[in-house]
């Protein structure tokens, strides 16, 4: 079973009364073949916050950030927003966007491409070009990468391709970002920088959001609440 | 992060539809078209009065001669290719590159081309003689050595013959005991595809075999093109069909034996000899010899030809293109081949296309049933031209599909030749597309058929269209089923080229060349173009 324990040294948002929970996760288990990935887990995340799940490799965080997707049908378990069981809603159903640990850009289309791609498919029912352009260059001026729309994403350095793929995943304005890893392949310093310019764009955007990582530091910088998956058995 | 990530087939939605919705196209396509006219030639081919043929010897003959030749050329391929395939890999030689390329030319070249090209190269009493077949074969398959066990070759890591030398060896010694070894499984390979090439040999032996020089393919079409014999067609085409079968189950084998030897390969580019002690330099000679007179003689003694009117030079045969047979009503004019060609081309180019593209869908989203259509697929390359022409042609020559005469004929047999290389050449593509890419899509608001439409199919879109260039280069150059099917007032390149061969004087002689010539430009343009278009990758 997954124990899920606040750390006692950070302060507890979840307790701020007009904050309601809008992402419940409950009795989730997902087992790879004979091994049980996860087991009877529960999560929750608030209207307002930006939680950090935090865990060692192959202790199930991925899973359960595909698992909230939609992307993977667990075993047993419910997902429910803003009460509602959503399990059965299809992943382009959800409006949960989810930034990979790899960028996973579209390698056909260039920055803004990438970007536009999710206001084509998901905007508000036909935006007019130039609307739709000017919602590409703000959300490219939101992970500052403003002017970057002609590149092509093959020249994009590690970090810059990450910022693309969250400014991706905010065009569709999600009502919850699921964020795996996003900085895992990136080195220290950059990583930090990142974190911290997360954790502003979160709270300016106001969307909840479940940030995985291993790593605690990037957790205390990102998160307003950190959660500990630990390793099965470890109890 | 080191997830054990579970096996591929067990995420979620490995294709956007069940993967039968992409195959059934497919699977009916190659069941109506392939399938039931190998059957019927079976039927045919097995029943008392074909068998009672088979006492008679002259079958037996023709067999023997077929595997003969075959044996014969596919050895002369090896020993005149083998050392080609090495210095073209392993030699660092200005325009390396280039000429890789080049040498890859005859093979793409239709057989009637060839052909012709040693027609225009040699003295007239030679054709006929079992010799020029021979050098033919060598000259059409000198590429699949030199790709496939080049490919390879040019692969291997130098410091397991370096290991070896410091243990002692001399360098025959290292060859014999360590390079050899490691490049057996793709001399194998290479055997068993000449072997096969060479034993289905048709448009090489139209043009350059006589009487004592026939192959089972050629007798299948002078039995029922000329005789009217359709059991003793049969009869051949079944005793054909059984020795493929041996021959491709004993290769797989052999294959499959040295598979683990392949894996040992390490990718080292760098590591090209610079020809220096006069052994290598009498080596890479005799391959750059090699490659310019067999290769290069005949093509340009083809092109020279067709301007060599009697003793000087000239158009003549070019204009006669237009002319020969024009206003006829019982011949087409050269030049309309050019137009029936192209369109067949086409036609082939966008019915191989969705055949082969959703078999490959098919293939890559399904699990044992995808691997089932993936064998199936490739069946009509090793079953040859002449078996799939003559079974559509019985198959299909009475209700309820009667489609005697009918133009989709040639573009159905071509699609079955072209679906193989059309899959060879998508199915890897669409394999390397990162499921997780779609997944993206879908949590961006996809549905699943939005999320593949705008994603996996952008993304195969060049090698679609590298397929396309494939058949369309088939088409343009396909004679043996072609020869069965195609319609006497609308012949296409490569019949119309034979035709003009087959009659008297020196008119339909030259044009043929000129024909020839037209024919090998464009096949080489568009083959060459789909390969350049297959290295590039997504950059803007």
């Amino acid at each position: 079973m997954a124990a899920v324990s606040d750390l006692p040294d950070r302060p507890d948002l979840s307790d701020l009364p007009e904050a309601p929970p809008a992402l419940q996760v409950s009795d989730v288990s997902v087992r790879f073949g004979d091994r049980q990935v996860l087991d009877r887990v529960a999560l929750v995340v608030r209207a307002d916050e930006v939680v950090c799940l935090l865990g060692p490799s192959g202790s199930g965080k991925s899973t359960l950030l595909q698992v909230i997707a939609g992307l993977r049908v667990p075993e047993s378990g419910v997902v429910r927003w803003s009460g509602g069981d959503v399990s059965a809603v299809p992943p382009h159903r959800r409006r949960f966007g989810l930034v990979f640990q790899d960028p996973l850009l579209f390698p056909h289309l260039d920055v803004a491409g990438n970007v536009r791609y999710a206001l084509r498919i998901a905007g508000p029912a036909r935006l007019a070009p130039d609307e739709a352009s000017r919602r590409v260059d703000e959300l490219l001026e939101l992970v500052e990468l403003a002017g970057y729309g002609g590149r092509s994403v093959a020249t994009l350095s590690g970090g810059e391709a990450q910022r693309v793929a969250l400014a991706r995943a905010l065009a569709p304005a999600p009502r919850l970002l699921l964020l795996d890893e996003p900085f895992g392949a990136l080195d220290r310093e950059l990583r930090d920088r990142l974190a911290v310019d997360v954790r502003a764009l979160l709270h300016r955007l106001g969307t909840p959001a479940v940030h995985v990582t291993h790593d605690l530091a990037e957790a205390e910088l990102v998160g307003d609440r950190i959660v500990r998956l630990a390793d099965l058995g470890s109890v | 992060m080191l997830q054990p990530a579970p096996p591929r087939p067990a995420s979620p939605r490995p294709g956007p539809l069940p993967a039968w919705v992409f195959g059934v196209v497919p699977a009916v396509f190659l069941a109506v078209f392939f399938a039931y006219p190998v059957t019927r030639i079976v039927g045919r081919g097995l029943s008392s009065e074909g068998l009672d043929l088979l006492r008679r010897g002259e079958e037996w003959q023709v067999l023997w001669f077929t595997a003969e030749q075959a044996v014969l050329s596919t050895f002369l391929t090896l020993v005149v290719a083998l050392p080609g395939a090495y210095v073209l890999n392993r030699y660092a030689i200005p325009g390396r590159r280039l000429l890789l390329a080049l040498v890859t030319v005859p093979f793409v070249l239709p057989t009637v081309v060839v052909g012709l090209a040693f027609r225009a190269l040699l003295p007239a009493s030679w054709i006929g003689s079992l010799g020029v077949i021979l050098v033919a074969h060598v000259f059409f398959n000198y590429a699949v050595v030199v790709r496939v066990v080049g490919g390879l070759w040019g692969q291997l890591d130098p410091r397991y013959e370096q290991a070896a030398r410091s243990l002692g060896a001399t360098p025959w010694q290292a060859f014999r005991t360590v390079t050899w070894p490691l490049l057996r499984p793709a001399v194998a390979a290479a055997t068993a595809l000449v072997f096969l090439f060479t034993f289905t040999s048709f448009g090489v032996i139209v043009v350059l075999g006589g009487p004592g020089t026939t192959t089972l393919e050629v007798e299948i079409y002078r039995r029922t093109a000329q005789l009217l014999d359709l059991p003793g067609a049969a009869v051949l085409a079944v005793l054909q069909l059984v020795v493929l079968a041996a021959v491709l189950l004993v290769s797989a084998r052999l294959q499959a034996g040295t598979a683990v030897a392949q894996r040992l390969r390490a990718p080292s580019r760098d590591a090209l000899t610079r020809p220096r002690r006069p052994g290598q330099l009498v080596l890479l000679g005799s391959v750059l010899l090699t490659v310019v007179v067999l290769l290069g003689a005949p093509l340009a003694a083809l092109v020279l030809r067709s301007f060599r009117v009697r003793s000087t030079w000239g158009l003549a045969w070019w204009r006669a293109l237009g002319s020969v047979d024009a206003g006829t009503t019982r011949y087409a004019a050269p030049l309309d081949s050019v137009r029936v060609s192209l369109q067949y081309a086409v036609v082939t180019a966008v019915l191989s296309v969705v055949v082969g593209g959703l078999a490959a869908c098919a293939v890559a989203y399904a699990g044992r049933a995808g691997r089932v259509l993936d064998a199936a697929a490739m069946l009509p390359l090793g079953t040859s031209a002449v078996t799939v022409g003559f079974g559509l042609l019985i198959a299909f020559a009475r209700p309820p599909l009667d489609l005697r005469g009918s133009w989709i004929m040639v573009p159905l047999a071509h699609t079955l030749v072209a679906v193989p290389l059309v899959l060879r050449t998508v199915l890897p593509v669409l394999r390397s597309i990162d499921p997780r890419l779609r997944q993206v899509a879908a949590t961006l608001g996809a549905r699943p058929l939005r999320a593949w439409a705008t994603v996996d199919l952008p993304l195969l879109g060049r090698s679609l269209a590298v397929g396309a260039g494939f058949a369309f280069a088939v088409s343009l150059g396909e004679f043996g089923a072609t020869a069965f099917l195609t319609r006497s007032d609308t012949p296409t390149l490569p019949v119309q080229i034979v035709r003009l061969l087959s009659r008297p004087g020196e008119i339909p002689y030259g044009a043929a060349m000129a024909l020839a010539t037209v024919l090998m430009v464009v096949t080489a343009a568009v083959v060459l173009a789909a390969e350049a278009l297959q290295g590039g990758r997504w950059r803007r």
